[in-house]
């Protein structure tokens, strides 16, 4: 009785909202008035229940599996059907994850790493770019055309040789064998000069005027009006160290110096399935609430970015 | 005076990024040339051996095959990966709800760690207990073997890395969608043009260039494919996954050969070097 009673309110609460125009503020494909006939309006509500509903299975699914997974125990995970729901949630495996990947030692070692690179990194890009832009030295134009030329180079061709230099100079198991190669970033120099570039001249005059050295100007002037591109560029900079993978793999070779990534890696194959699990859930989280907090920063960046890079 | 001043200032702004780019980026990119044409296990000092690690390449018997896979890689991952993106794209912008919720959902793989992705997706190939297995025997269809046989492994690879790197070029093109002006799509439909139409005459010639732009792109990156034959496969089932990056790599890290993987690496290079000079000339349409 409760179902029926349910299912008619559910009914009358669809049929108001579909009598309302589907409203097209921007003209796309599909013009408003196909769209709000009666059969585009029936297409319109199966392609957007099937579209939700898709990519909720393809994209959120998996990651459902992974956490509910580390929630089985072992032999629930191998059982044949699959059970949907864990049948006795425990968080065991977290636990056990924790202890055996030694999560703790990776979490921060990442967390040091990515901050660490983050921070040099800036330093280093933002004064060049700002050098680049404003300051606009003799050879300038040669010197960001070389900077920018390295975002041609395959970054896995150059890997080995990158490789060998950094065991040329000693810095294996070194913190800055990843800072200073993360800092060479033409990509970075290239979005903060262009968006420094489109600060008015007269701004930058005003404070010379008023004594202001070069440091002064970077600091007080140029850096506040920049905040966008630096939100954009730092979470970039975070985000693609604490993802990277295969350089941390070749440089980070101590197990009490390892990156998350690599430490996962080279210990899942030793331990069980819903540990393995748990570690990767302890893995994403990060990155998630990272995407979750930063969102409309992050595809503001992706767009701005590859279109014109 | 007053010149000189201004390029030492300049100069000490850029002294920090000269040092990373000279060391990191410029010195392994001249390194990278002087290496294909050494040997080296960097412990005894190198001598020059011209074009030997070249050869050693090309006569190793798994050179072509590493070649084939990282073509059949290529296209199998564009055919799913360009392709369907703007498919989906296309869809999402004639959406009126939930976009938020979409566009969200379709980006959270790219921001997992691929390290994640390709962990998370070796137990749904398992072909025991594993996820697409136990899907496949719920509709009561024979499993698959998947990462273990030689016929699925690539194609196994090519849905890791579809679902870990589709978002961003949904989202590219989203944008992409976003910027065509209204008026040309009344314009077609004024005269006659029916969805097809439509997208063939105003959606495809409008986005022709990021189309073109990502197709370079993807290609430049997907033939660089590394993390998942090195994770999922180790190159196997009998070496059907050694893709050109892969086999570079154990050069280097396995046999200690860096004259080899520098030499091969020198090939990928020059292959990936006519798409990234096409890309440029793309992008320098795009920003004129």
């Amino acid at each position: 009785m409760i179902s029926v009673g349910a299912r008619a309110v559910a009914g009358r609460r669809a049929a108001r909202r579909r009598s309302r125009p589907i409203e097209a503020r921007h003209r796309t494909l599909v013009s408003p008035l196909e769209l709000n006939s009666r059969w585009g309006r029936r297409i319109y509500w199966a392609v957007l229940i099937t579209v939700v509903a898709g990519f909720t299975l393809v994209f959120v699914f998996p990651l459902y599996w992974m956490i509910t997974g580390a929630m089985k125990t072992g032999e629930e995970m191998a059982q044949m059907p699959p059970t949907l729901f864990p049948a006795d949630p425990t968080l065991d495996a977290y636990l056990e994850a924790w202890d055996l990947f030694d999560l703790g030692t990776l979490l921060w070692n990442t967390a040091y790493y990515s901050l660490g690179g983050w921070a040099f990194c800036m330093a280093v890009d933002v004064s060049a770019a700002y050098a680049l832009s404003k300051l606009r030295p003799m050879f300038g134009g040669v010197i960001l055309g070389a900077m920018l030329a390295t975002l041609m180079i395959p970054a896995m061709v150059v890997l080995i040789p990158l490789y060998v230099t950094v065991v040329d100079l000693g810095l294996l198991n070194n913190p800055w064998g990843l800072w200073f190669p993360a800092a060479a970033n033409g990509f970075n120099i290239f979005l903060l000069k262009r968006f420094f570039d489109s600060i008015p001249r007269e701004l930058i005059e005003a404070a010379q005027i008023d004594g202001a050295g070069a440091l002064r100007v970077l600091w007080s002037v140029v850096l506040p009006v920049s905040r966008p591109i630096l939100g954009v560029v730092s979470i970039f900079t975070i985000v693609t160290s604490f993802k990277d993978f295969v350089w941390p793999l070749l440089v980070m070779t101590d197990s009490d110096k390892m990156t998350l990534s690599v430490g996962l890696s080279q210990t899942a194959g030793m331990v069980t399935q819903n540990a393995v699990m748990g570690g990767l859930v302890v893995a994403s989280i990060p990155t998630i609430i990272v995407f979750f907090v930063f969102q409309r920063h992050i595809m503001a960046g992706l767009t701005a970015g590859s279109i014109k890079g | 005076m007053a010149v000189l001043r201004r390029n030492l200032t300049a100069y000490g702004f850029l002294c920090g990024a000269l040092f990373c780019f000279a060391v990191f980026a410029w010195y392994p990119m001249i390194r990278e040339f002087v290496l294909s044409f050494q040997e080296t296990n960097l412990i005894s000092p190198p001598t020059w051996v011209g074009l030997d690690n070249f050869g050693y390449a090309v006569n190793d018997p798994a050179f072509g095959g590493a070649w084939l896979a990282t073509l059949e890689f290529t296209v199998l991952a564009l055919v799913f990966g360009y392709v369907v993106p703007f498919a989906v794209a296309l869809v999402l912008n004639e959406l009126r709800h939930a976009r938020a919720y979409l566009r969200f959902v379709v980006y959270l793989p790219v921001m997992l760690p691929p390290i994640v992705a390709v962990l998370l997706f070796r137990w749904f190939f398992d072909p025991g207990p594993g996820l697409f297995n136990q899907i496949l025997d719920v509709l009561h269809l024979p499993g698959l073997a998947w990462l273990d046989s030689p016929t699925t492994a690539l194609f196994s690879l090519v849905i890791v890395s579809t679902w870990m790197n589709m978002g961003t070029a949904t989202l590219i093109y989203l944008a992409a969608l976003q910027n065509i002006p209204s008026e040309l799509y009344e314009a077609a439909e004024l005269d006659g043009a029916g969805l097809w139409k439509r997208v063939r005459h105003v959606t495809i010639p409008q986005t022709r260039l990021i189309l073109l732009l990502l197709l370079m792109l993807q290609i430049v990156a997907t033939m660089q494919v590394f993390i998942e034959p090195y994770m999922l496969t180790g190159g196997g089932p009998e070496g059907s996954t050694v893709t050109v990056a892969y086999l570079m790599f154990q050069y280097a890290f396995t046999y200690q050969n860096y004259g080899a993987a520098g030499a091969l690496g020198m090939m990928l290079m020059i292959v990936l070097l006519v798409f990234a000079a096409f890309q440029l000339r793309l992008t320098r349409e795009d920003t004129r």
